[in-house]
């Protein structure tokens, strides 16, 4: 299996991936802190939109559309 | 002094719903988050007891993104007991702000709402050892029917300081949360739904964008043909079987004269429900016979889209576009609402991030976005003439908003942060809700726009018997005609638009104008300046600085599309 770290706009869809690093600004990490995008979250990403639009990823039982720019500053591994 | 009772939570979790259910006071609820942007106060009585209990907008953390987040920690400040109200089917991610809160040292109450959810999710929460492990009371509760409300109330003189739960890091959050999900939470072992199907369906690119144009345009077509059957079957027979009849017999009673003039207009028959620019005649058709149709029709509509749970899956299809206009999909929000009225469009720019998005957001809202009244006059004066005219009217304003946001975003100094939203999961609509809301906005119409259509009546009579507008439009004639080629006269339908655009109808229609030269003025009319309702809700919102810019760019670009309208559409 591979088990290098990707970016999560990487991870192909439907397949979980473990957050293993955030990258960006303090304030960037924290928001995503609060929500449960950390370190060690299991995430799937439930689809891109096309021309580098926003991906949309699922983790708990929620679902969440973030920005292009700001899913590639979010490190998976695939698992 | 009165105890203040704060309702915080994350976004989307149901907590204007208990606000409804412990004030009686209704607020608009709806199936996305950021719905509340404002704070909204009520009353409640407990055992002899009064508390004032306040609606405030959701939010993730106690560290703000957006200005209505901020209004949330306002309120907090001034909270004596918090109503931390949280969705259970997402308890984990919940926690977070919970732990926050409960770090604050101010008595809690921890509601787990959308409890009927849980179970067909195969979620199992058990509620005793949460209760335990917070130190603080925990209600499941179902706002929407009302369950478990009453447990609530009687609890309110039981919230407590935490003292289980000590202040830590991010970090320290999440663990202790996970700790606590351990002894609290089973999730069993769940296969794909429908409604995850449909879910997967509607926010996939390939099947997604399909869909929203489906969607949209059967959306329109449903609202045109409640609107117009309401008008045919209902509206216009009542006024001219019933009102108007009325309406003669009180003009034979009053006679010619000046108060004639002003409650039913000139002294003659047929009288004329939108032309004849009486109090009673044109001020209350107007608003009821030809706006109102389509305020029930768009608003029950509106409901449907909100209450499902579709927005924002439409905002993640439509982000790239609108991040090129320097917002990002959650933009459409304030476009949708502004549909209705622009009002709430503008005050729901509030859940953009930064200044630069919300100053685009709400100047193209104020442009190019035809609110139901601006809707009316559009269809009511050109719809005769045939739907191609009325075409003309929205290409203009749909090319209009994508260029004017390109140089917006070019121009506009600040930044456009990424989307980021949270999908709700899709949810049948109550019929119920769904009236309730609808019945809601169309009595906020009625008291907005009534008044408002009396005072226009009533100013443009007494400028026409000063004989100021006959001045003005005799003043503006050659610019009128050089610039725009419509006649002078037209310029008092524009002044008149100042106060509410609907009021214009009946003053193009009386005019002698070809059907092009009405759609330049209908353009200029939606474009040039919102209503004074919607223009003081943007200085509120903008700052006195930002709407003068605004302001200057709404007049701006009426001229100029009308002056390119001329020359396109007239040819001269
Ligand atoms: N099934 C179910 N739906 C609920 C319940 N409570 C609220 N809802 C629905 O959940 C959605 C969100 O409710 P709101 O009251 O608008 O949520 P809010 O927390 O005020 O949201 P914001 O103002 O955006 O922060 C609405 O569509 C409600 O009808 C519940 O107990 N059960
Ligand atoms: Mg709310």
């Amino acid at each position: 299996m591979d088990e290098k770290p990707i970016p999560l706009t990487q991870l192909p869809i439907s397949k979980r991936g473990r957050i293993i690093g955030l990258d960006g600004g303090q304030g960037f990490k924290k928001k995503l802190r609060a929500m449960g995008i950390k370190e060690g979250q299991i995430i799937k990403v439930v689809t891109k939109q096309p021309f580098r639009g926003p991906v949309t990823i699922a983790f708990f039982s929620c679902q969440m559309t973030l920005g292009r720019g700001m899913a590639d500053k979010i490190t998976v591994e695939v698992i | 002094m009165i105890k203040k009772i704060v309702l915080m939570g994350n976004p989307n979790v149901g907590k204007s719903v208990v606000f409804s259910r412990l004030t009686g006071a209704n607020v608009i609820a709806s199936n996305y988050p950021g719905t509340t942007v404002d704070f909204f106060k009520g009353k409640m009585r407990v055992g002899g007891e009064t508390y004032e209990i306040i609606d405030a907008p959701g939010t993730y953390s106690l560290e703000p993104s957006n200005k209505a987040e901020e209004v949330a920690l306002e309120m907090l400040k001034n909270a004596d007991i918090v109503i931390n109200v949280v969705d259970s089917t997402n308890l984990e991610r919940n926690l977070y702000l919970t732990l926050e809160l409960l770090e604050q040292n101010k008595p809690i109450i921890l509601v787990l709402n959308l409890w009927d959810e849980i179970k067909h999710l195969g979620i199992h929460i058990d509620e005793k050892t949460l209760e335990q492990l917070l130190g603080v009371p925990v209600i499941p509760t179902v706002a929407l029917t009302g369950e478990g409300i009453k447990d609530l109330v009687t609890n309110i003189k039981n919230a407590k300081v935490n003292d289980k739960i000590k202040p830590t890091s991010e970090e320290g959050r999440w663990i202790e949360i996970g700790s606590i999900i351990k002894k609290v939470e089973i999730v069993e072992h769940r296969h794909h739904t429908l409604r995850d199907r449909i879910s997967d369906l509607t926010i996939k690119p390939l099947t997604g964008i399909p869909i929203a144009l489906g969607v949209i345009f059967i959306s329109f077509w449903i609202v045109r043909l409640i609107g117009e059957n309401l008008i045919i079957y209902l509206l216009d027979p009542i006024f001219d079987n019933f009102y108007l009849p009325l309406i003669e017999g009180l003009s034979e009673y009053i006679g010619p004269g000046t108060i004639h003039t002003l409650l039913i207009g000139d002294y003659g028959l047929p009288i004329d429900k939108i032309e004849s620019l009486g109090m009673l005649t044109t001020g209350l058709y107007i608003p009821i016979g030809v706006v109102l149709p389509y305020i029930i029709a768009f608003y029950f509509m509106l409901s449907l889209l909100e209450d499902t749970g579709y927005l924002p899956r439409l905002a993640t299809l439509v982000d790239k576009v609108f991040h090129k206009l320097g917002m990002h999909g959650h933009g459409i929000v304030p476009m949708f609402l502004g549909l209705g009225c622009n009002v709430p469009g503008a005050l729901s720019t509030r859940t953009l991030e930064t200044r630069k998005q919300r100053f685009i957001s709400a100047t193209l809202l104020a442009i190019c976005v035809p609110c139901m009244a601006q809707l009316a006059m559009v269809f009511g004066v050109l719809g005769k003439h045939g739907i191609f005219y009325i075409f003309i009217v929205f290409i203009t304003l749909i090319i209009l908003y994508i260029i004017l946001g390109l140089i917006l975003n070019r121009f506009i100094k600040g930044e456009s942060p990424e989307i980021f939203l949270e999908i709700p999961s899709y949810r049948r609509p109550s019929i119920k809700a769904t009236i309730k809301k609808t019945w809601m906005r169309i009595r906020w119409f009625l008291k907005e726009a009534i008044p408002f259509l009396f005072l226009g009546v009533l100013i443009i009579n007494v400028l026409y018997a000063l004989g100021i507008l006959q001045f003005i439009s005799n003043a503006l004639q050659p610019i009128m005609i050089s610039i725009f080629g419509m006649p002078g006269d037209a310029t008092i339908a524009l002044i008149t638009g100042l106060l509410r655009k609907d009021l214009a109808i009946g003053m193009l229609i009386s005019l002698d104008m070809t059907p092009l030269q009405l759609v330049i003025a209908v353009t200029m009319l939606t474009i040039y300046f919102p209503c004074v309702a919607t223009f003081s809700v943007l200085i509120k919102e903008l700052g006195m600085k930002d709407m003068i810019k605004s302001a200057s760019l709404m007049i701006g670009v009426a001229v100029i599309v009308g002056f390119l309208l001329k020359i396109i559409l007239l040819g001269v």
